[in-house]
C-alpha cells in the first residue's frame, strides 16, 4: 500500500479553508472569494515575498537549525539594493548617481548583501558552535541597525523604472514560484539536497559519514541568507523605495509557512512542496479576512492559532506512525 | 506479601494468561501464557521482532492487549498507563534510560515525591539520607549529589533500578541492560538483580546474550513470531536447545575465520596517543586479516578507532595507511584513503532516523560516485543500493522505507552496505553486532569474513569474547588506555585475554 505524500494533507487544508472562505463569502459580503482572478493574484503577490524567504529558511530548518535574521536581512538589502537603483535626478540620492545605473548592478549588489549575512550566520555557526537561534538573533538586530545607519534613517526613494519592473506585475511570483522550482529539485536531486537532510537527521552521523558538516551549513545558510537578500530586491521594488523598517517580523512568517508546510524544526523532515502550499496558506487567510472586512487584529489571532495547529498535527502523525510499528 | 485467596496455594507474583496484540498487519503476539514467581529472574529470549518488547510494554502499561489478562497475585490487573503499572508494583527499565541528566542522582530517583518541609521547599538532607539508605540496601556505591550526566552507563542504570524499587516495585522489567556494560560492570548489575531478588522482587530480563543466562536466570521463557515457543531453566535448556527455538532452524556455529593471507601492511599505529584516552598504542593491520580489539569499556579501544578515523587527533605518534604517514583531520579525509568506521552506536551516531533506508545507504558514496556536477545520478545509486540490500539481506519492505521501522540488526546491516558501497580497503568495526539478533549476528559475520576474503582490512571491537575468539587472526588487549598484549590466534583464549584486560 502507498502512503499518499504529506503534501496532500496541506493541500486538503488549503483547499479546505478557500472553500471556507468562499462560503463565508456568499453568507456575509454576497460575492465569490475564488471566483475572482485579480483577488487570487494579489493573494500570491502579497506572499511571494515571503515565499522566497521561506524557500531558505526551510533549507535552514531542514538541517535543524533556525534562521531568525531574515527580516533584518530584507531591509538591508533593500536599503542597499534601493540606493543604487535611485534614477539620476533623484532629490535626496544616497549617492549622487550621475547616471541610472543598469539595473543588474542594484540587483546583485542586493543578493550580495543577504549572502553575506547569511555567510556570516553560517561561519558562526560553523566556526563557534553556537546555537542558531542565538547566531542569528545576533544578525538581526546587527543588520536592522546597519540598515537604519546606512542611510542615517532616511528612506531611499526616486529609483529607476526598470528597478520597479521587477517589484510589478506578476513578476514577484514568477520569481517565488522560479526560486521554490529550482530549490526543490535541487533538494531531491543533488547531492547538496542529500547531505542537506542528512545534517539534520543526525549531525553526528553526517560527519562521520563523511560530510564536511561545518561546511555545508554555511553554504546553506547563505542560500538563505541570499534568498533574503532577494527578498528585499523585490520588496523595494515593488515598493518603489527602500525603507529600514523593511521586513518586520518577516522571519517568523517564513518559518510559519515552512511549519505549516511539514517542515520540522527537530530537522531532517521538510519540503519545498510543503513550503509553498504553507505560504499560500498564509496568504490565503490573510486575503480571506481582508475579503470579509474583518479586523486585522482578528487574523493574526488565527494565523497564531493555525501554526500551532500545523505542528500539533504533526506531532499527532508522528506519534502514530511511531505506535504503527 | 502474598496473602492469596482462600484455600489456595500462593498464587505467582505475576501471571500473563494467553495475551494476545496485533498491530496493522502483523500479529506481534498471540496466545502468550507465562508466569514470573517471587524472586525469580525470568529470562525473555527471542530474535528482535520475537515480540518480546510488545510483551514487556504491555505488562509495564505502554501498551494495551487485544485479549487476555494481566494477574498481580492472582488478582486480574488492567494497566492503562505506565503510572498506573508503577502504582501497582511493576517498573521497567528501558533500553533508552529515562533520566534527566542535568539533575543528581537523589533528586532522580525521588522525583515528584521529595521530601518537603512546611513551606514546600525540598529537604535536601533528608533526600539525599534517603537515597543513600536506598543505594546501600542495593550495595551500590553512588554519591546520591552527584549529576546523572557525569555518570558511566552502568551507574545509570543502577540509579534506574533503585528508582524503581523505591516505589517498592514487585515487579521489574529490564530490557537489555547489559548491551552497553563491560563484563565487569555486568557482573555488579547482576549482583544488584540478585539483592533485588532476594527481596522477593521478580524480574523479567529481556537479552540476546545466551551466555548470560546461567548467570543470571531463573527461569527461561523463548519467544518466536509472537508466540511463546518453549519455556525452562538454565540447567535443563542448553544453548543450542535455546538458538533452536529462537531461530526455528538448526543455526551453524560461528565460522571460524578463515587463515589470514597476510597481505601488506594496511594501516599501522607507531606510538599513538591522545592524552587522557589511550597511550603508546603500536600495531599493525594487514590486508586480509582482521585483528580483533578486546578490553573493557573505558580502556580507550573506542577512541583510538575514532582517531584512526580522523575524528579525534592524536596528540603524540603517527598512523600510517598503505605505509604512508597520513594526517587525519576529518572523517572525510580517512573515507578518501579507504577507511570506513561502524561505530558502537547505532542510533546516536549511525542512523538517519527520519530517511529512508536508500538515503542512509547511499549518503557516503555520495561523495565519490553518482554524482556529477552536484546533481545525483539517483537511477544508478538506486541501483547500487538495491544490490546492496539484497546482498546484505535487509529486511525491509522497501528502500523507501524509513530506517527506523527497521529492527536492529537490519538497521546494523544498512550501516554496513554503506560503507561496502565504498568499497573500503580498511574498516573499522566498533561493536558490530550489539544488540543485534542471533540470526542477523551470523549473516553479519559472515559478510566481514567475505570482505577479509577480498582483501579488506578488518579492525573488530568487541566485547563479545565468543565473537572476538572465533571471527579474530589476531586480537589486540587494552588496559587503561594501553595495549596489554597482541595475540595470535592459536594464543588466544578467553583467559588470556581476560587476563590481559583486566589485569
Amino acid at each position: 500500500m502507498r502512503r499518499l505524500p504529506p503534501e496532500a494533507g496541506f493541500l486538503l487544508v488549503l483547499l479546505a479553508l478557500a472553500l471556507a472562505f468562499e462560503l463565508l463569502g456568499w453568507i456575509f459580503v454576497h460575492q465569490s472569494f475564488l471566483a475572482n482572478e485579480q483577488r487570487l493574484v494579489v493573494m500570491i503577490l502579497q506572499v511571494s515575498v515571503i515565499g522566497v524567504i521561506a524557500v531558505g529558511v526551510t533549507q535552514v530548518i531542514i538541517t535543524g537549525g533556525i534562521d531568525l535574521s531574515s527580516g533584518s536581512v530584507v531591509a538591508l538589502a533593500a536599503m542597499v539594493a534601493a540606493s543604487l537603483a535611485q534614477s539620476s535626478d533623484a532629490v535626496r540620492a544616497v549617492y549622487p548617481a550621475l547616471v541610472d545605473l543598469p539595473v543588474l548592478v542594484p540587483v546583485a549588489a542586493g543578493l550580495a548583501v543577504g549572502a553575506a549575512a547569511g555567510l556570516v550566520n553560517g561561519t558562526l555557526i560553523a566556526g563557534t558552535g553556537i546555537p542558531p537561534f542565538i547566531a542569528t538573533l545576533g544578525v538581526m538586530v546587527s543588520a536592522r541597525g546597519l540598515a537604519k545607519w546606512y542611510t542615517r534613517g532616511q528612506p531611499v526613494s526616486m529609483l529607476t523604472d526598470p528597478y520597479a519592473a521587477i517589484g510589478s506585475g506578476v513578476a514577484p511570483v514568477v520569481i517565488f514560484l522560479a526560486t521554490a522550482l529550482i530549490f526543490h529539485l535541487a533538494l531531491r536531486y543533488t547531492r547538496y539536497g542529500k547531505f542537506t537532510y542528512a545534517i539534520g537527521a543526525n549531525a553526528q552521523a553526517a560527519r562521520i559519514a563523511g560530510i564536511h558538516v561545518g561546511r555545508h551549513l554555511i553554504a546553506v545558510y547563505t542560500i538563505a541568507g541570499l534568498l533574503s537578500g532577494l527578498a528585499g530586491v523585490l520588496t523595494s521594488a515593488r515598493a518603489v523605495s527602500g525603507q529600514a523598517g523593511m521586513g518586520l517580523m518577516y522571519e517568523l512568517d517564513a518559518i510559519a509557512a515552512a511549519v505549516i508546510g511539514g517542515a520540522s524544526l527537530s530537522g531532517g523532515v521538510g519540503r519545498i512542496t510543503g513550503t509553498v502550499i504553507g505560504t499560500l496558506i498564509l496568504g490565503v487567510v490573510t486575503s480571506g479576512f481582508t475579503f470579509l472586512r474583518i479586523d486585522a487584529y482578528y487574523q493574526e489571532i488565527v494565523k497564531g492559532a493555525i501554526i500551532v495547529a500545523a505542528v500539533v498535527a504533526d506531532q499527532y502523525r508522528r506519534r502514530r506512525r511511531l505506535t504503527a510499528t | 506479601m502474598g496473602t492469596a485467596a482462600a484455600g489456595r496455594a500462593t498464587p505467582p507474583l505475576l501471571e500473563v494468561s494467553r495475551l494476545s496484540k496485533s498491530f496493522p498487519g502483523v500479529a506481534a503476539l498471540e496466545d502468550v501464557t507465562l508466569h514470573l514467581g517471587h524472586g525469580r529472574v525470568h529470562a525473555l529470549m527471542g530474535e528482535n521482532g520475537a515480540g518480546k518488547s510488545t510483551l514487556m510494554k504491555i505488562v509495564a502499561g505502554v501498551c494495551t492487549p487485544d485479549s487476555g489478562e494481566l494477574r498481580l497475585e492472582g488478582r486480574s490487573v488492567r494497566l492503562d498507563s505506565p503510572r498506573q503499572a508503577l502504582e501497582s508494583g511493576i517498573a521497567m527499565i528501558h533500553q533508552e534510560l529515562n533520566l534527566l541528566p542535568t539533575m543528581s542522582v537523589a533528586e532522580n530517583i525521588w522525583i515528584r515525591r521529595e521530601p518537603l518541609n512546611a513551606l514546600k521547599f525540598v529537604r535536601h538532607r533528608e533526600l539525599n539520607r534517603r537515597t543513600r539508605a536506598l543505594l546501600e540496601r542495593l550495595a551500590v556505591d553512588i554519591d546520591p549529589e552527584a549529576e546523572v550526566r557525569t555518570l558511566p552507563l552502568a551507574a545509570r542504570q543502577m540509579v534506574e533500578i533503585a528508582r524503581a524499587l523505591s516505589y517498592d516495585s514487585r515487579v521489574l522489567i529490564m530490557d537489555e541492560p547489559t548491551s552497553a556494560l563491560t563484563e565487569r560492570e555486568a557482573e555488579r548489575l547482576f549482583a544488584v538483580i540478585r539483592a533485588s531478588a532476594t527481596r522477593g522482587v521478580g524480574i523479567f530480563y529481556v537479552t540476546h546474550r545466551i551466555e548470560e543466562l546461567s548467570a543470571i536466570a531463573d527461569d527461561i521463557s523463548v519467544l518466536r513470531d509472537g508466540r511463546h515457543i518453549g519455556a525452562g531453566t538454565p540447567a535443563t535448556l542448553s544453548r543450542e536447545d535455546i538458538i533452536r527455538m529462537m531461530v526455528g532452524r538448526e543455526l551453524a556455529p560461528l565460522p571460524a575465520a578463515a587463515p589470514a593471507q597476510a597481505g601488506p601492511v594496511a594501516l599501522s599505529a607507531h606510538a599513538l596517543s591522545v592524552a587522557g584516552e589511550f597511550e603508546d598504542v603500536s600495531f599493525e593491520l594487514h590486508a586480509g586479516e582482521i585483528l580483533g580489539v578486546a578490553g573493557l569499556v573505558g580502556s580507550g579501544r573506542s577512541r583510538l578507532a575514532e582517531t584512526l578515523f580522523g575524528l579525534v587527533t592524536p596528540t603524540a605518534g603517527e598512523i600510517r595507511i598503505a605505509g604512508c604517514a597520513v594526517r587525519l583531520d576529518s572523517p572525510a579525509a580517512a573515507i578518501s584513503r579507504g577507511v570506513g568506521f561502524v561505530t558502537e552506536d547505532r542510533k546516536e551516531t549511525g542512523c538517519f532516523p527520519s530517511l529512508s533506508v536508500l538515503e542512509n545507504l547511499e549518503i557516503s558514496v555520495l561523495s565519490r560516485d553518482f554524482v556529477r556536477c552536484g546533481v545525483v545520478h539517483w537511477g544508478a545509486a538506486r541501483q547500487a543500493c538495491e544490490r546492496m540490500a539484497s546482498a546484505l539481506k535487509v529486511k525491509t519492505r522497501g528502500l523507501s522505507e524509513r530506517i527506523e521501522n527497521l529492527s536492529g540488526g537490519n538497521q546494523q546491516k544498512v550501516l554496513l552496505g554503506r560503507w561496502l558501497l565504498l568499497k573500503p580497503k580498511i574498516l573499522i568495526l566498533d561493536e558490530p553486532t550489539r544488540g543485534v539478533d542471533v540470526g542477523a549476528k551470523a549473516e553479519i559475520h559472515q559478510l566481514i569474513t567475505r570482505l577479509v576474503a577480498e582483501g579488506a582490512a578488518v579492525l573488530m571491537i568487541s566485547s563479545e569474547m565468543p565473537e572476538i575468539l572465533a571471527m579474530s587472526h589476531r586480537v589486540m588487549v587494552m588496559h587503561e588506555g594501553r595495549v596489554t598484549g597482541i595475540l595470535e590466534r592459536q594464543a588466544a583464549t578467553q583467559v588470556k585475554i581476560m587476563d590481559l584486560a583486566a589485569r
